[in-house]
């Protein structure tokens, strides 16, 4: 017998896919977001803290680093009710997307802080500008920019990992699928839909990386 | 009913990682020949061959391990081929691998000066020539440290095919979990088998890389 692709069933439910994706998206912006700030924080801490911090930091990182996204997820999401900490679905996803990015992100920015010479610090010194515009200026900026391909693609691999988050029921885009899938049996064409989704998704999200560098960096 | 959670369970778990490993040697063997066939395209001086390689890569590095995975586990009975989870996570494996493997290749042939090519060719060499005795030689060098380092993101997205039904370590994770009802134990033993699996690779990796970083 033939099999003949039917996607009417899939589109019919655009509203639902919709709203898999709004939820994809903003889980993944506020993981961006929290994630390269605690990147920042622990990358900081671990170049110019002191050997406890960079020992934390080592910590954390490897632990991170060597175990997969789906048990750190289930570790929170199952796991911490019996220490009695009950999170919701949606917190929980974001709590372990965050700490697993800003992991990967403090790798990178590291990278990027250890890569500023000495003498740019001591040039901003002897022009008299405030610690604090050094660290801004002549520190985090410059790093950020040279980081800024790795840190781009790392974040794209961060929106495309998301979809982990529904096997906690958390209702983002796979999610949707996979309840369409349950209801249409149209298995086979939701996830072309559902994975033609996340492309283009990863396309625009490569075009607002490449447009954000050209208004804060290319001056 | 439930059950404690003991060494036996522990012992179980550990046993399951064998599936784990197995898993990432089947994704590494079928990534590895997707990927050197995309290298190879790559570096191709013939346009199309170099477009179409890219255009797969662009495509499965932008969309989510996750939907391979359902996408053959679900496509393999519209083909007419018995739905099976090792099936599935084979063909799903080797097609993200691939992608990674093949971008992490062409990095490492296009790494080889291009003048070790042409004192290939003053030599007389053909192009399998020169590609198995002067480039191959020196790429592989280049390429070990990184390809390990992807062999570790291999091991730890295995635990993908859990979802799939596939029983390896995450899946009976899963199943240990259900029956003992020690969520944080088992999920915190898993991880523990994950680390020690993985962590010495990412030192041996790392270990490689700052060797060759002061050869060059």
């Amino acid at each position: 017998m033939k099999y003949g692709l039917q996607f009417r069933d899939v589109f019919a439910a655009w509203e639902f896919l919709l709203d898999g994706l709004l939820l994809t998206l903003a889980l993944s912006v506020a993981t961006m977001v929290f994630g390269f700030f605690l990147g920042l924080a622990c990358a900081c801490a671990s170049t110019y803290g002191g050997s406890k911090f960079k020992q934390g930091v080592a910590v954390y990182i490897e632990t991170i680093r060597n175990t997969p996204l789906l048990v750190q997820i289930f570790l929170l999401y199952f796991g911490l009710p019996s220490l009695g900490v009950r999170l919701e679905g949606f917190d929980a996803a974001l709590i372990a997307l965050v700490i697993n990015l800003g992991a990967y992100s403090t790798e990178i920015i590291r990278a990027g802080l250890q890569a500023i010479p000495k003498s740019q610090i001591e040039a901003g010194q002897s022009l008299g500008l405030t610690p604090w515009q050094i660290f801004r200026y002549i520190i985090v900026f410059p790093a950020i920019k040279a980081m800024y391909p790795a840190l781009s693609s790392q974040f794209i691999l961060l929106m495309l990992a998301t979809s982990v988050v529904s096997q906690i029921s958390v209702q983002d885009l796979f999610h949707v699928g996979s309840i369409i899938q349950s209801r249409t049996f149209r298995d086979f064409e939701v996830y072309t839909v559902i994975g033609g989704i996340y492309l283009a998704l990863a396309f625009m999200m490569r075009g607002v990386f490449a447009v954000i560098y050209r208004q804060v960096f290319a001056r | 009913m439930i059950r404690e959670f003991g060494t036996g369970d522990i012992v179980y778990l550990v046993f399951a990682a064998r599936w784990t490993l197995a898993l990432t040697a089947l994704a590494f063997t079928g990534g590895a020949c997707v990927g050197l066939i995309l290298a190879v395209l790559r570096i191709s001086s013939l346009a199309p061959l170099r477009i179409m390689a890219s255009l797969y890569i662009q495509i499965v590095q932008g969309t989510p391990l996750l939907v391979w995975l359902f996408l053959f586990y679900f496509g393999l009975s519209i083909a007419g081929l018995p739905v099976n989870a090792w099936t599935a996570a084979a063909f799903a494996y080797s097609i993200y691998g691939g992608a990674f493997l093949g971008e992490i290749w062409r990095g490492a042939l296009i790494a080889v000066a291009p003048t070790q090519w042409e004192a290939g060719a003053s030599l007389g060499l053909t192009y399998l020539q020169q590609m198995r005795y002067i480039i191959m030689p020196q790429a592989v060098r280049i390429a070990t440290p990184p390809t390990i380092g992807f062999m570790v993101q291999l091991i730890k997205n295995t635990s993908l095919a859990a979802t799939i039904g596939f029983v390896e370590l995450t899946r009976e994770g899963q199943l240990t979990s259900a029956s003992t009802y020690k969520p944080f134990a088992v999920y915190i033993t898993v991880a523990c088998i994950y680390f020690l699996i993985c962590f010495p690779l990412t030192q041996w990796s790392r270990r490689l890389e700052d060797r060759f970083n002061v050869a060059r």
